[in-house]
């Protein structure tokens, strides 16, 4: 019985600076297969649709259970984690790419180092006195606290920034996800010690601003954050935030 | 700014841990490296939480001190106990910090953190963030080294991997060689201290609940360059994962009786509660090698899986599904997303047991140090606290408190130096570059007829039939010769890319070299092990045998044969004194 045959376009690209080009495989289909177990494929038998010999596709993945972030492509136009995309549900041939907002590594693989970096701008973090044992930390009401985890599952993949029509490379807005951490640290009641310095991080160039509203970023992210009404609330509190810091105010911590 | 320098390999729990409690400490400078980002470390995997003894719960009785000890009962006391009990000691120390690092754990009505059952324990022990904890915890630690980042104490070297120890020819460590993954190219990381913190092999058995680059390569590089590794044979198969085509899909235990899940099948047309019946004191929340054993019993052997195929339930449909989304959401959706069309909200779950954890790893002393003189383990790659089996929820805290012990122990070390690394001869430096360099050059060179993932698939197979449930002398030694086999089909790898740029197929094929020799550990460590232990289920010696193998294996490679050769060393035991598990009854 002939095997039954998945078709694959991907976008190949040999280096940052060599020109992208299309590649079809043809991949002996099973059932429940996701793209990585597609992509694996090739790796064994890494043979192109017309019989040719060629390098084995490149690409980005480690927990193949959407918690790591790692394998964010373009399938079929949608930007979103390969290890969960079953190809049951997807319109053959596949069509799989290269995010584009970030620059390309090679084949599948991108640098989203910015992303990082950005993380770093905005203060991404809770400032502790230290390690040692300071007993219990601050409580925090169970209601908050749900909300908060939402925003905490933020994988840094990158997808809302490649959905979003304002992050590109002639802008330098952040992007969705950085935003919302922010509303996150904000959140936590020591993180609230130190509101002011992320909501002005966000008052900069490429901060807040940016933001154009067309709201793609919510309907592509993988972990469903609410990152629009992540957004909208930092509007709120950066307006607060510089009346407080034009007038002054008891409250201006 | 010192010119002291340790190098952590690993950015996982254990790596981020170590580096920020060396961060802390001051008058070092840290470089940090990870084969990914630091963010997608298998650390975000865990789901279920982190165990500490906060006894918050009012339910009098736990302590640190029961904690320790449903620790070393749960591992069949394989562990050296006075580690096993500081690292309980210190455990609610460490979810107070995770707390005070942000950290979303559940709370109470009151607004404190909430805390669940596990495995091997009958008290509320385990705090926990919805069903995705490691990450949580991970996110925390990442966001608390960003900011010594920002600091410049440490740097990240995120895209780089662990060739090789430099270790000077007094058999000291100096440091490591790193390669980075887009590049290649090959850097020398001089360091006094090295801290490794590269975790756990699952992909040694192909399919498992692991990441793909829990290779073990970096604990087994080290290994071939003369480090003792210690309990290889000790795999932890978790009961509850989802078979996929990729991987295997970890379902927390803290949905098996944690959060009230069942576990059953159909035996003559009735639900059977198989668990519940047989333990009536612990029931579902049995250790993971005994309902692993259980499960496999039932399908394997009584073919009573669903189906007649490899699979039972694991049963929340009873549960109010508010509640599971807030307590389980985590697991909820992964099953929803790679399952495809099945709610557990409403119908059981379906699952099968899974390579998932190794408790064995390098072996160290109590400060973390291997026997290679500055060069410390910490986390899945060591092999300290878990004996026989892991309960769960005892990883986290373990990974975390391994680097919590390593980072200070290693500015110790550098302290108590006479010679540091500034009066190794440059050559020694320039010697191992070279020879990684042209190693790397014969790599990209292999022209033979043999595919490294195809080598691998075959190693997984092989492994996952012979090393994990039951283990029998014939099959172990089969295995060995299997793996030998793939040895030597190794040398006529094809090298099917020969790109200089981003090139995954050298860089695995190096790796798989060093996994073929640690499965070697594994599989004839199994071999040896005459007696039933935790994980090490033997039928042809089904019992725990104290008089003889109440002992660590300790496994190195000897250069001459190409091969594991063994010792074993007296387990710790000045604590607790080893009794029989049974986990039918209350302790």
């Amino acid at each position: 019985m002939a095997e039954e045959k998945l078709t694959m376009i991907i976008t190949r690209q040999d280096s940052p600076d060599s020109p992208p080009y299309e590649e079809t495989f043809k991949i002996n289909y099973r059932k429940n297969m996701n793209i990585i177990s597609a992509l694996m494929e090739t790796q064994k038998n890494p043979v192109n649709a017309e019989g040719k010999h060629v390098a084995p596709i490149q690409w980005e993945s480690n927990c193949l259970e959407e918690v790591c972030g790692a394998c964010s492509m373009v399938i079929n136009d949608v930007p979103r984690q390969a290890c969960s995309t079953l190809v049951d549900t997807l319109e053959t041939p596949i069509r799989v790419a290269p995010m584009s907002t970030f620059p390309v590594v090679r084949d599948l693989v991108v640098d989203r180092s910015r992303m990082f970096d950005s993380l770093k701008k905005v203060k991404a973090w809770i400032p502790i006195d230290g390690t040692h044992d300071l007993g219990p930390g601050p409580r925090m009401p169970e209601k908050k606290r749900q909300w908060a985890y939402e925003l905490s599952k933020c994988m840094t993949c990158g997808v809302c920034l490649e959905a979003c029509p304002n992050v590109n490379s002639k802008s330098d807005f952040i992007g969705p996800a950085p935003l919302s951490q922010v509303r996150l640290f904000n959140s936590h009641p020591t993180g609230e010690m130190h509101k002011s310095e992320r909501l002005e991080a966000l008052m900069e160039d490429g901060g807040i601003s940016g933001c154009g509203n067309s709201q793609n970023c919510v309907q592509v992210c993988p972990k469903g954050i609410p990152l629009t009404t992540s957004i909208a609330a930092l509007n709120r509190d950066t307006n607060i935030q510089s009346f407080k810091n034009f007038f002054g105010s008891d409250h201006a911590y | 700014m010192s010119d002291r320098n340790i190098v952590i390999v690993g950015g996982g729990l254990a790596g981020l841990m170590a580096t920020i409690k060396a961060a802390e400490a001051g008058g070092v400078h840290i470089d940090l490296l990870s084969i990914v980002p630091v963010k997608r470390s298998h650390s975000v995997c865990a789901q279920g939480g982190i165990n500490g003894a906060v006894n918050t719960k009012g339910e009098g009785g736990d302590s640190p001190w029961e904690h320790f000890d449903d620790t070393v009962y749960g591992g069949d006391f394989l562990a050296n106990q006075p580690p096993v009990k500081a690292m309980c000691d210190a455990a609610p120390g460490i979810i107070h910090m995770l707390d005070r690092m942000g950290v979303m754990f559940n709370r109470t009505e009151e607004g404190l953190l909430d805390f669940r059952r596990f495995g091997g324990t009958q008290y509320h022990r385990t705090a926990y963030a919805g069903a995705t904890t490691g990450q949580q915890l991970l996110y925390a630690l990442d966001e608390q080294v960003r900011r010594y980042e920002v600091q410049g104490l440490v740097t990240k070297y995120e895209g780089w991997e662990f060739i090789s120890a430099i270790i000077d020819d007094d058999s000291v460590g100096r440091g490591i060689l790193g390669q980075n993954v887009k590049s290649h190219e090959i850097k020398a990381f001089k360091a006094d201290a090295t801290i490794f913190a590269s975790g756990g092999p699952g992909i040694i058995f192909g399919k498992s609940t692991n990441s793909v680059i829990n290779t073990g390569s970096a604990a087994a590089a080290l290994y071939l360059q003369g480090a003792v590794y210690a309990n290889g044979e000790f795999i932890q198969i978790h009961p509850t994962a989802i078979p996929g085509d990729d991987k295997l899909r970890l379902m927390s235990e803290s949905a098996r009786g944690g959060e009230g899940g069942r576990v059953w099948t159909y035996k003559d047309g009735e639900p059977w509660y198989f668990l519940e019946e047989k333990y009536p004191a612990y029931g579902n929340l049995v250790p993971r090698d005994i309902a692993t054993r259980e499960i496999f019993d039932i399908c394997v052997n009584q073919k009573l899986g669903i189906n007649g195929e490899n699979m039972v339930y694991l049963d929340l449909s009873h549960k109010d599904p508010k509640e599971l989304d807030v307590k389980l959401g985590g697991i909820i959706e992964i099953y929803e997303k790679f399952v495809g069309g099945e709610d557990p909200r409403k119908v059981p779950m379906k699952i099968f047991p899974a390579v998932h954890y190794s408790m064995g790893g390098l072996w160290v002393d109590y400060d973390q140090m291997t026997n290679i003189p500055g060069i410390f383990a910490a986390g899945e790659c060591d092999y300290t606290q878990h004996g026989a089996n892991r309960l769960g929820a005892n990883s986290l805290l373990s990974s975390i408190y391994g680097g919590m012990v390593a980072g200070p122990n290693a500015i110790k070390y550098i302290d108590g130096l006479e010679k540091t690394v500034e009066d190794v001869p440059s050559d020694v430096f320039d010697r191992h570059l070279k020879e990684e360099e042209a190693r790397f050059e014969e790599l990209l060179n292999m022209r033979g007829d043999e595919n490294a993932y195809q080598i691998h698939k075959e190693l997984g197979e092989w492994m996952t039939a012979n090393v994990t449930v039951v283990r029998e002398n014939e099959k172990l030694l089969k295995t060995d010769k299997k793996i030998e086999e793939l040895l030597e089909r190794w040398e006529h790898i094809n090298m099917d890319d020969t790109s200089r740029w981003n090139n995954s197929g050298v860089m695995f094929t190096r790796q798989l070299k060093n996994m073929l020799h640690l499965a070697r550990v594994m599989t004839l460590g199994a071999y040896n092990r005459n007696e039933s232990r935790g994980a090490h289920y033997k039928p042809e010696f089904p019992e725990r045998n104290d008089e003889e193998w109440l002992k660590t294996t300790k496994a190195s490679f000897d250069v001459s044969t190409q091969s594991p050769k063994f010792e074993y060393e007296d387990v710790d035991v000045s604590l607790i004194e080893p009794r029989k598990r049974d986990y039918s009854k209350k302790k």
